[in-house]
This record gives C-alpha cells, structure tokens and sequence, in this order.
C-alpha cells in the first residue's frame, strides 16, 4: 500500500453499436434494386428531378415521390476531394478521392470513391462509370459499387452538370 | 412582442486538448459557476436551466443530461437539453432566450460543452449507412467538395483560405482561453501545413478541444441586480433546411440567408458590414469566412474574399469589421459549445469585457452558429443599447 501510484484519470471503457436499420418504402426499394445490381431512383411529380438515392419525398416541393426511374452508372462529377488524413481502421489507404457524383438522368449527386484515376487531374465535369464488385457479392447497400473510374468521353459543361440527362447526349 | 433579455453573465473553462482532471460534469459546473460569478448571482438565482451539446457519440456517453442535473443546480428546477448538430451552442443560447423573452422565467442558466477527448469525433461523424458507401471521410470530407465549389464560382485566389487561418490564430493567441496558440503563425506555415481534405490544409481545420461555457440571460426587470454591464438581446432567429434537395444551393445556404434578414430585421441592422463593429461568426474550414461574409450580406456573391484579403476582417491590420476576434473556431472548438462561444464572446464585445481582442468602442454585434449539412442556422444580434 505504501507505494506511490500514478494518479488514474481516466480508462478505456469501449462501447458499440449495432443497428437494426428500417430503411422505410422508398430507401428499401433503392437498396432491393442495388443488391440487383441497378440503381432506381424516384422522379418528383412537381419539379421533375429525380432523386438517387430516392428518400419518398422531394423535399425542395414537398410532395411524395412515387414514380420510379432508372439511371445509369455513368456520372458526371459535380465536385470532389482527395482524403489524405488518416483515420485510424480506415480500410481506404489515403490519399484518396471522394467525389460528389450525378448520374446521368438524375439531379442529385451521392458521394463515392474515384479510383484508377490521376488525383491531380479530376475535374468538375469529369466522366465517370461505376465498378462494380462481382455479382456473388452484391449485398443491400451502395458498396456494391466498389468505386468510379473515370470514362474517356468529353466533359460536361458547368452549367449543364445534374440538369441534362447526358448519356450519349441525346437532349 | 417580446420581452427584453440580456446577457448578465459569462462563464468560460480554458479550451484545451484534453481535461483530464475533470469529469463532464465537473468541466459544465466550472463554466457555469463562472458565468454566476460574473453575473453577481448563485445557483439560487437561477429559474431554470438548458444545456446543450453536440451528438451523444462524441463522447460516447448517452444522454449525459441524466446526471448533470445536480452539478448545475437544477435540482427542483426545469431542466432541458437542445440539440441542433453543430449549431447547438447557438440554438441553446437562443431557447434560454426565448424562455425570458417570454416571459416564462426571470432567469435563465446556459450553458454548452464538448469533451471531445474521450471519444473520437471523426469516427462518430463516418457511421456506416447501407444507402452510401463508407467513405471515412468527417466534416471535412463533407464540406471541402462545397468549399471548392466556392473557389470555382467566385474565382478566389488559393491563398484566402490560409490568410483566414493565419488572421483567425492571431486573433486567438490575443485571447488567453484559446486552445490553440499559435501567436507565431505566418500565411507560409499554413500553406505548408498538410493537406487533409484538399483543398483544406491541417491549419486551415478546427482542432478538436475539451471545454464548456456558459451563460446567464435575465429579463430585463432584473438586469440590474448584476454588476457588470449587459449585453441587450436585440435579435434572435433560427432556420433549417433538409441536407438533400435538388437543386440545392449548398455554397450560400437559403436557411442562411431567411435567418440573418429575419435576425437583421429585428435589430434593425440594413447594412452588416457598416451596422456591427464585429461578428462572431462559425468558421470551422478556413473558406468558411469568405462563404459566410456572402451568405450573412457582409459582401455581395462571390466578393466575400476580397474582404478578408484587404484585412477587412482582420484585429491586427485594424480592419472594419472583424470577425472572430477570439480566434474563432479555428482556435477552440469544443464542438457542442463551438456556437455559444460565438453568441458568448459577441455578447463580450458590447460588454466591453474582451480583454486583449476587445474592438475598441463596439456597441453591437452578431452571433453565428451553424450546423449538421450547413441545415442548421442560429444567429443573434447583441448590443449595449437597450433599442
């Protein structure tokens, strides 16, 4: 007893988590579709947009969402980062980029990864196509796509990013 | 109408990396006890008390209201937690208004807090979701994609973001609460700092702090039973909009614009630059500021840089009107009290209770919080004139 000790003022006590998520109609139907390997979106019957991933409702309009559309895994990428801070248990190996992606005949983007691409070269406007991982790995979550590559077709224009369905630019 | 409140007391802990000789309620119970002191008053004093802080994962102790109710005195009394995202410290201040501004309570204790030592904020904000892919990437990840956008419409030199953290920690090293003191800090060092989320550079981010603060806002009729002088509450709002719409203007936020006219309106302030004599504003990323003079009117779209590069917004090159004379953001950021500090340190300006980063003679000034997907807005206008 009569040793000194360090005074304790704090311990590691870790805690953890694990969700049973309810996805509710419209993300259930999105993630039921991804796990097939394609990606539904819903079209606002107000505004028009379609909204990937769809949430039921358009919350610019504030009308439910019903109408279903299907997109392509081509995107155009609206705007981006590279990741070069270490997180630690980060699977991602830095640096890395992160781009906020529209795909073509939506007008909303979601973030993935860009890989197998220069990191100094990614651009607004930049072409874009989804890699999947293979079929027998397809689960009900968006990792089904491994990351984007980039697709050697010209860019599109600022103005006209998430406003034009693209693909082949049939408008 | 309203009721007339004021601020009557502040109370701050020192920001730092970690306190490791406190608990979460010992480090509230330090700001609020100095915010009572300054305010003249005790425990007794006070009608009710609302907290806030950010979400429950940064330091993974869930609801940790359940057992701060006797360390702030609460016992016996009405007791509420806000919780807005990063906002919070601003919207928490504003529901202890509102709660004397209506008439409900006399007097009213605050007070905010983060203790992000004991868990990891980057981690608590990369959950996993099945509908996107699990990317790690923080706050940062999520706004630098936003800030680039900025830089792209406006045309901004790549250096405004540096000179605004460079100006930010200067400010901070004037200020002996600051976490971060860096009274050294050259532009140069910031740009050579490393890159984390480009285009956001190491110093260009908040840091991660442990501290609370607090405050005491009483009705009018009571003001005068505090010493020091008040800092009049002349204007509150508050605005949200969803994270996800298309077409959403992500750069300058509508939620940010509908609050500052509404907050503005009340206080009676028709042109920011000229009306405050500094602003207390939530610049976590260095580009903020820039984003921030647009979207609170301080400058038109897409000029906001020019005033940070002209020093407009600087202490030290005695600018017009500065912003985050206490360092800011940038300097401290104890997430859940990150906005209160804000509201707190405006309300110390027309105090005239700023010590080294007082602005000389400032009478009235603006609070700014914001917070979640740049969703959450909370502002208020301080003053030393009553209206």
């Amino acid at each position: 007893m009569s040793e000194e000790r360090e005074m304790i003022t704090g311990i590691e006590v870790p805690i953890y988590l694990k969700y049973h998520f309810t996805a509710g109609e419209a993300t259930a139907r999105f993630l039921s579709q991804v796990r097939q390997g394609k990606l539904v979106g819903q079209r606002c019957p107000s505004c028009n947009n379609v909204y990937l991933p769809p949430r039921g409702s358009c919350a610019a309009c504030g009308v439910a969402t019903t109408e279903e559309v299907e997109v392509a895994d081509k995107c155009t990428v609206e705007s981006f980062t590279i990741v070069y801070i270490p997180i630690p248990g980060n699977p991602i190996q830095p640096p890395y980029v992160i781009a906020n992606l529209i795909p073509d005949g939506a007008n909303i983007s979601f973030i993935h990864l860009l890989s197998e691409c220069d990191n100094d070269t990614v651009h607004r406007g930049q072409r874009v196509q989804a890699v999947w991982k293979p079929q027998e790995e397809w689960d009900y979550a968006m990792d089904n796509i491994r990351y984007f590559k980039p697709l050697d077709e010209p860019d599109v224009p600022s103005e006209s990013i998430g406003k034009v369905p693209v693909t082949g630019w049939e408008v | 109408m309203a009721n007339l409140a004021a601020v009557v007391g502040i109370g701050q802990t020192k920001y730092q990396t970690r306190r490791g000789d406190v608990s979460i309620a010992g480090l509230l119970r330090e700001a609020a006890v100095k915010a009572l002191e300054d305010a003249g008053l005790g425990f007794d004093d006070i009608d009710a008390v609302i907290i806030g802080k950010a979400p429950d994962m940064f330091e993974g102790v869930v609801m940790p209201e359940i057992y701060l109710t006797d360390a702030l005195g609460a016992n016996g009394k009405p007791m509420l937690r806000v919780h807005t995202a990063g906002s919070v410290g601003g919207s928490t201040a504003l529901v202890a208004a509102s709660h004397v501004q209506s008439g409900t309570f006399k007097r009213v204790l605050t007070v905010t807090f983060e203790k992000q030592s004991e868990s990891n904020a980057m981690w608590a904000l990369s959950s996993p979701h099945p509908f996107s892919p699990h990317l790690n990437a923080g706050a940062g990840g999520y706004f630098a994609p936003i800030i680039r956008e900025y830089m792209r419409r406006s045309g901004a030199p790549y250096d405004v973001g540096i000179k605004v953290a460079t100006k930010d920690r200067l400010h901070g090293a004037r200020n002996p609460l600051a976490h971060l003191q860096l009274p050294d800090i050259t532009m140069a060092k910031v740009e050579e700092s490393p890159m984390l989320w480009d285009p956001i550079r190491f110093l260009e981010s908040c840091p991660s702090s442990d501290g609370a603060c607090a405050m005491v806002i009483a009705d009018a009729s009571l003001v005068s039973e505090s010493p020091k002088p008040p800092a009049w509450i002349r204007g509150v709002a508050m605005r949200s909009e969803p994270t996800m719409y298309a077409g959403r203007e992500e750069v300058s936020p509508q939620a940010g614009r509908d609050c500052a006219a509404d907050v503005y309106a009340q206080a009676g302030i028709t042109n920011p630059r000229k009306d405050f004599d500094c602003a207390e504003v939530y610049v976590p990323f260095s580009w903020y500021e820039p984003m921030w003079l647009e979207n609170l009117g301080f400058a038109e779209e897409g000029k906001g840089w020019k005033l940070t590069m002209e020093g407009a917004t600087s202490l030290d090159e005695n600018g017009d009107i500065p912003w985050n004379c206490s360092g800011g953001v940038l300097s401290s950021n104890p997430i859940g009290a990150s906005g209160m500090i804000r509201f707190a340190e405006a309300a110390r300006q027309v105090r005239g209770d700023a010590g080294a980063h007082q602005v000389e003679g400032a009478r009235t000034a603006l609070g700014h919080a914001y917070g979640g997907g740049a969703q959450f807005f909370a502002m208020w206008v301080v003053s030393a004139d009553k209206g």
